[in-house]
């Protein structure tokens, strides 16, 4: 390919500059994605980023790609509808812990079950960032918050658990702290043909004094570094209960076993109705 | 001979009630008949009391009967239950083996052990029973009995022929009691909600999505049964909200999208109805309404989400709200708001009932060519500049799809955004910017309103008295009219399609003109009488309405509304259908 049709990371600059607080775990996130997408050599027109509502799920309006900034909650099914009408496109969920794992975990189970081929990050700050400060579904027990002033008192979502055992084909998880790894995960992520979940530790700078960049820096090891087999289920729920001192990122879990899916319907614009010998034949059954 | 004969089957559920009244309607509309089939269920699959209206007659079938001619007792509890429902000289044909009638009802006792091998064909016994009726020649039920079990082997098949031979001869004795005329044509029969189903197939739909919820259901089975012959992605969802995203996702990416559902799982969807507007995707989504609120009666009939549909949604919105009349109209107003959707970039619902939904009735014809597809605008693939929401005089801006090569990249957003699609809730909020997009958006509606379908005259432009409803009230207000033609009462009525925007000025001259009016509605509230209120200024004080579950008879609405006719009667008046009072069960 000719160096001037490559693609780089200016082709998806956007021309909104991300409104995050500055340090926001999600910067890191935004890039990995852009230099996965470049890695990749998907052109933005190819690409849809789709999301909910959520400081993080406003990274769309930051990418130049096609995006699809939808309700609180509710990117998977938007993106798996975009998937299904036009299997040709790269399509990317994007989102918070509050919005993917509170809201929107039914959605999630779904997806994972129907594994159609969507790509989705959900930076966990493990709080509610747009709405100033709220306990999440993955807050600590114990976290102090707005609304847990004596600290939260219900168990947190383990996603990664949670995603292998309701069936994903590909689960894992990256720091925004650890720029490199996170860009490789990201890449296999989309190269994956089935439904791939990377949940990202994305910290919250404003909202979450606990779970910092340095709380992660100080006990973040890699899975990969470890002869992790990410094809043993029982490994993978084992490193993936792992929490305190020691907490394992990289790939929690790889299976070629995905749903079968029939042959998507084609999305072409119907210009005109059903062709004649059809519709005699439809119309038989009401005779 | 007859000009109208109401047929009642009843039985247990799984007794093949409904199997049975569609196999009579096919051959009552093959031989040129009329036929409208009303079934009564309740949401138990096995062992409940469920019956079958059918009426046949020579002219347009509007409604069920509200008492029978002939009942079809698939067991002894039918003739309990119903027997109080029968007109006079009615015939009640039963299992000998099983039943016996009670003194005052004349019958057909057919000894189903001794004329068939398996007592499941009793039904195709009783059919054959019928036609001898009818004083029909057996062939068409013979040739639909072949057709009906073509799949099956010989033996089903001839053994079923013979079943409805034996009933045809053990007739003998009253054939051609009830003989029906034959006129030399046939019609089609369909339900409504198989009509929105086909309607969505010839109208383009691509995606098709729901959560399996009475009475919308019949619409899902048929485009899951369909959807590989018809290039049709069908899918079931967790639920309706993942139901009603999903379509927003699939059309935004370029796919005719459309959902359905009943009033619970509109509810869960109200939110989303927001974003298609706020995002300017295309959506049609149909509301078949049962009786509320909550799970309510959920196979009973009812109009009673208007309200809600009118209301679904936060903030200020472009939408539109159409009620097909009938199950004909379910076809073209399908296309149309699919149509609709597209041109303005906007949701539109579509609202049926369960008996619009569910009833079946014939139909001459439909032109798959009536209503052509049109995909509104979309961008010049050659411009060098794009922006998706850009603000033109009619308020709808040239789409593009993810696919398209820049200029055309862009993101929709349900966040305030301007012409480019880049938001302004956030950091760099803009009164100037969000008045604008509002007013964009909002614009839609003048073009909209001059393009929603026309309401309809029933009867003369003028009369004494006129009745004004919606929706499925279209087959009680006909029949009322032709009623009052027969009476010698001068009575027109006029049916609401465009319910939302409302065809205004028509209404308010239509009514201001009126001499006397009476809403009739199948709710408590009359809630299209506070709509056009709230829309024309026109108080439709006189409303007669029906809130138990059941659709509006003839033979019970009539004589309210010859009252009100005569001016004996003003304001509400409720109607209740009697049925579920059943004396004491035992006592035969
Ligand atoms: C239906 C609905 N409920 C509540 C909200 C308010 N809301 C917006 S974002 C959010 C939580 C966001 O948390 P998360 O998804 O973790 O994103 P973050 O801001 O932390 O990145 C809430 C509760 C909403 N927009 N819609
Ligand atoms: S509030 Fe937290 S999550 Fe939101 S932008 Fe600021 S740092 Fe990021
Ligand atoms: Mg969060």
């Amino acid at each position: 390919m000719p160096i001037e049709e490559m693609i780089k990371d200016i082709h998806f600059k956007s021309e909104t500059r991300p409104d995050w607080c500055p340090s926001c775990g999600d910067f890191g996130v935004l890039s990995a994605l852009i230099k996965a997408l470049v890695q990749l050599q998907i052109p933005p027109h190819e690409a849809v980023t789709v999301s909910g509502i959520g400081c993080s799920s406003n990274l769309p309006g930051f990418i130049h790609t096609y995006g699809f900034h939808s309700l609180h909650g509710r990117s998977l099914p938007v993106a798996t509808g975009i998937k299904l009408a036009n299997p040709k496109l790269t399509v990317v969920a994007t989102g918070g812990d509050g919005d993917g794992y509170g809201i929107g975990i039914g959605h999630l189970i779904h997806a994972l079950r129907r594994g159609v081929k969507l790509t989705y990050i959900v930076m966990n700050n493990q709080i509610y960032g747009l709405t100033t400060g709220q306990v999440s579904p993955t807050s600590d027990l114990g976290h102090v918050t707005k609304t847990t002033p004596e600290g939260s008192d219900v168990f947190p979502v383990n996603p990664i658990r949670l995603a292998i055992a309701g069936g994903a084909s590909f689960v894992a998880r990256g720091f925004s702290g650890d720029p490199k790894g996170l860009v490789d995960l990201i890449a296999q992520a989309i190269k994956h043909p089935g439904f791939a979940l990377v949940d990202v530790f994305s910290p919250c700078v404003t909202f979450n004094k606990v779970n910092t960049f340095d709380f992660f820096r100080s006990r973040v090891y890699r899975l990969e570094e470890t002869g992790h087999l990410t094809g043993d289920f029982a490994q993978a729920m084992a490193r993936a209960g792992e929490w305190g001192d020691k907490i394992p990122v990289g790939l929690f879990w790889k299976t070629d076993v995905i749903a079968p899916r029939r042959p998507l319907a084609p999305a072409q614009d119907p210009a005109q109705g059903l062709d004649a010998s059809l519709w005699q034949n439809l119309i038989k059954e009401f005779q | 001979m007859k000009q109208l004969l109401d047929i009642w089957i009843a039985g247990a559920a799984g007794d093949g009630v409904q199997s049975t009244a569609d196999i009579l309607c096919r051959v009552a509309a093959r031989c040129g008949l009329h036929a409208f089939v009303y079934n009564s269920y309740q949401s138990a699959i096995r062992g409940g009391f469920v019956y079958a209206q059918v009426r046949l007659s020579i002219g347009k079938a509007w409604l069920p009967g509200s008492h029978w001619d002939i009942l079809l007792a698939l067991n002894a509890d039918a003739v309990a239950r119903h027997r109080a429902w029968a007109k006079q000289d009615a015939v009640v044909l039963f299992n000998s083996d099983r039943a016996h009638l009670p003194g005052h009802l004349k019958g057909l006792g057919m000894p189903i052990s001794e004329l068939v091998p398996d007592s499941l064909m009793q039904n195709v016994v009783f059919l054959g029973s019928l036609m001898r009726l009818f004083d029909f020649p057996p062939d068409p039920l013979e040739r639909l009995i072949r057709e009906t079990f073509s799949h099956k082997s010989d033996k089903i098949r001839s053994g079923n022929i013979a079943a409805a031979k034996s009933g045809f001869e053990g007739a003998q004795g009253i054939a051609g009691r009830f003989a029906l005329p034959k006129p030399d044509k046939s019609h089609m029969i369909m339900t409504g909600n198989q009509a929105f189903a086909l309607g969505a197939a010839q109208g383009g739909v691509r995606f098709y999505a729901a959560y399996p919820m009475t009475p919308a259901t019949g619409i899902l089975h048929w485009m899951s049964e369909h959807a590989g012959k018809l290039g049709i992605c069908v899918m079931q969802p967790e639920d309706e909200i993942s139901v009603i995203n999903m379509a927003i996702g699939a059309s935004f990416a370029g796919a005719r999208a459309m959902v359905a559902t009943s009033g619970g799982g509109f509810a869960l969807m109200t939110e989303a109805i927001g974003l298609a507007a706020m995002t300017e995707t295309p959506l049609v989504a149909v509301n078949v309404q049962r009786a509320g609120p909550s799970t309510g009666v959920p196979t009973k009939t009812e109009q009673g989400d208007l309200w809600q549909v009118l209301g679904a949604g936060q903030g200020d919105f472009p939408k539109a709200v159409i009620a097909p009349v009938s199950v004909e109209d379910a076809f073209y107003m399908t296309q149309h708001a699919l149509n609709l959707a597209d041109r303005h970039q906007i949701p539109v619902i579509l609202i049926s009932d369960l008996l619009l939904s569910e009833h079946t009735e014939t139909l001459a014809s439909l032109d798959p060519e009536k209503v052509t597809i049109d995909r509104g605008l979309w961008a010049d693939p050659n411009v060098k500049e794009f922006r998706r929401y850009f603000d033109t005089p009619s308020g709808v801006s040239p789409r593009a799809k993810p696919g398209m090569p820049e200029p055309f990249v862009f993101t929709a957003s349900s966040d305030e955004h301007d012409e480019k699609g880049l938001l302004i809730s956030d950091v760099a909020t803009n009164p100037i910017i969000r008045q604008r997009m509002m007013r964009k958006r909002m614009g839609k509606m003048e073009a909209v309103a001059r393009e929603m379908p026309p309401d309809e005259v029933i009867g003369e432009p003028r009369a004494e008295l006129t009745l004004v409803g919606w929706g499925s009230i279209y087959g009680v207000m006909n029949a009322l009219v032709e009623r009052g033609r027969r009476e010698g009462c001068s009575i027109n009525a006029l049916a609401i399609r465009s319910v939302w925007p409302m065809n205004q000025e028509n209404v308010r001259r239509f009514l201001s003109e009126a001499k006397k009016t009476v809403l009739i509605e199948n709710s408590y509230s009359g809630q299209m009488g506070r709509l056009i209120r709230q829309e024309t200024g026109f108080d439709l004080t006189n409303q007669c309405l029906k809130f138990d579950g059941e659709p509006f008879y003839e033979e019970s609405a009539w004589p309210v509304i010859e009252r009100y006719y005569k001016g004996e009667i003003q304001g509400r008046q409720e109607i209740l259908t009697p049925y579920g009072i059943v004396e004491d069960l035992d006592a035969h």
